[in-house]
């Protein structure tokens, strides 16, 4: 009987709330989804220091040629880089879409073939470095080029590391239609199509401008 | 205004249209020479920037969750800020409580003295008058004889309105505003917004303050 009573005493307790209340939210986006905006917010600038350096050096340096002489950029091979990786939004778009619609095969599916694009364009990259012929060390052209492309791998790798837990995720079981429930789809991939975007400005500037 | 990049959608949209201004800058120059590529290059950033404000101003529709109470009591959401002490208000909310159990909770918006205030989130002097203001009108809600408590809200009436509705199950809404040629709550369509996101009965009462001054 009095086991029976501490039980139940037991249950109250658990029943009661505990913590702060829940905070009114008036914004209409999620904490998540608002924090990976403002991340993107903070690495915009971020990518705006470098691309402040690589016009300083394009239009007040002014060299006769860019790249200088004897440099020369693969614009074939970057492009074709770029269009995986473009394609690459539209498959985590894919994801995302499948999973609104319940569709989890379709999940699984965008979210592998994003990996896989996204690995492809940073194994394609750093190929192009293997083979570029000339270093950071060479000239400010260099410092550039690689601070700017390696900048962006490096965004590329994060975004590999956050598709890979949502992929894990996706194949545990993880996620479902309602918005709330796959949040840990949508944050990687509004990432992703920043660090999409971003290499398409990079491309368009340093190897095509 | 409002965020234009909310969702993995929206940015997946802003992904095709800067992809498809980059190929048409690209090929551009390729045909031709990159400054033509560049100055395409600014136009187009020009017009996205443009577009970007458009489709970012005013606010998205949306409805407001709402709580219910279901204990038989009438709960009244009170929302007004300079005119909360005003003739009309009180009057109507004596109309919706008469033979009623009634609470009442009264809203008023932090409202910063200028656009700068606001943007500088300088609005201590704008929730000490509001709070002042809903104090006094509490005293004149319970001289009446009815139950009231206040709360100073978001300065953006419509949000007020709805951070009341999370904690306080309203089942009717009073809005009071200056008359129609000085309320700026009508100007920026704070009661017609109510009305389209709200699904509970909302009043609008029209206090003229200078009427009441030169009546009393």
């Amino acid at each position: 009987m009095e086991s029976a009573t501490v039980a139940l005493a037991h249950d109250a307790h658990d029943e009661e709330h505990h913590g702060p209340p829940e905070a009114n939210q008036s914004s209409r986006i999620d904490r998540q989804t608002l924090g990976i905006l403002l991340f993107i917010v903070s690495e915009v600038m971020l990518f705006g220091a470098f691309f402040a350096s690589y016009f300083f050096l394009r239009v007040v340096v002014d060299p006769a040629t860019w790249p200088p002489h004897p440099y020369e950029l693969p614009v074939a091979v970057a492009g074709i880089n770029t269009a995986i990786l473009v394609s690459s939004s539209f498959t985590i778009h894919y994801a995302l879409e499948s999973i609104r619609r319940g569709n989890r095969k379709g999940l699984k599916l965008g979210l592998v073939l994003t990996w896989l694009l996204g690995a492809t364009f940073l194994f394609i990259q750093i190929n192009e470095y293997v083979h570029l012929g000339f270093s950071a060390r060479d000239l400010a052209f260099g410092s550039i080029f690689y601070g700017l492309t390696g900048l962006h791998g490096a965004h590329v790798f994060v975004g590999l590391l956050l598709l890979s837990f949502a992929t894990i995720r996706a194949f545990r079981g993880h996620f479902g239609p309602e918005a709330k429930n796959h949040l840990g789809v949508e944050v990687p991939g509004i990432y992703w199509h920043f660090v999409d975007v971003m290499w398409i400005i990079v491309y368009t500037t340093v190897y095509i401008l | 205004m409002h965020n234009p990049l909310r969702s993995e959608a929206d940015a997946f949209k802003w992904v095709v249209v800067i992809g498809v201004g980059a190929v048409s800058v690209i090929v551009l120059t390729l045909l031709t020479r990159p400054v033509f590529g560049v100055v395409l290059a600014a136009v187009l950033i020009g017009f996205g920037i443009g577009f970007a404000y458009r489709g970012a101003r005013g606010s998205l529709p949306g409805s407001v969750s709402l709580t219910h109470g279901g204990d038989g009591k009438h709960r009244l959401l009170v929302v007004a800020n300079e005119t909360v002490g005003g003739k009309a208000l009180l009057d109507e909310i004596r109309d919706r409580c008469r033979n009623r159990d009634c609470e009442i909770l009264v809203v008023t918006p932090a409202l910063p003295t200028s656009r700068a205030a606001h943007w500088a989130s300088d609005v201590d002097e704008a929730i000490e008058l509001a709070r002042q203001r809903m104090e006094l009108s509490l005293i004149a809600i319970r001289e009446l004889g009815l139950k009231a408590k206040g709360e100073v809200g978001d300065s953006e009436p419509n949000v007020a309105i709805e951070d009341a509705l999370r904690v306080f199950a309203a089942d009717e809404i009073v809005i009071s505003t200056h008359p129609p040629e000085r309320s700026r709550w009508l100007e920026h369509g704070v009661v017609d917004r109510a009305r389209e996101q709200i699904d509970l009965p909302i009043s609008h009462v029209v206090v003229d303050l200078a009427a009441d001054r030169a009546v009393s």
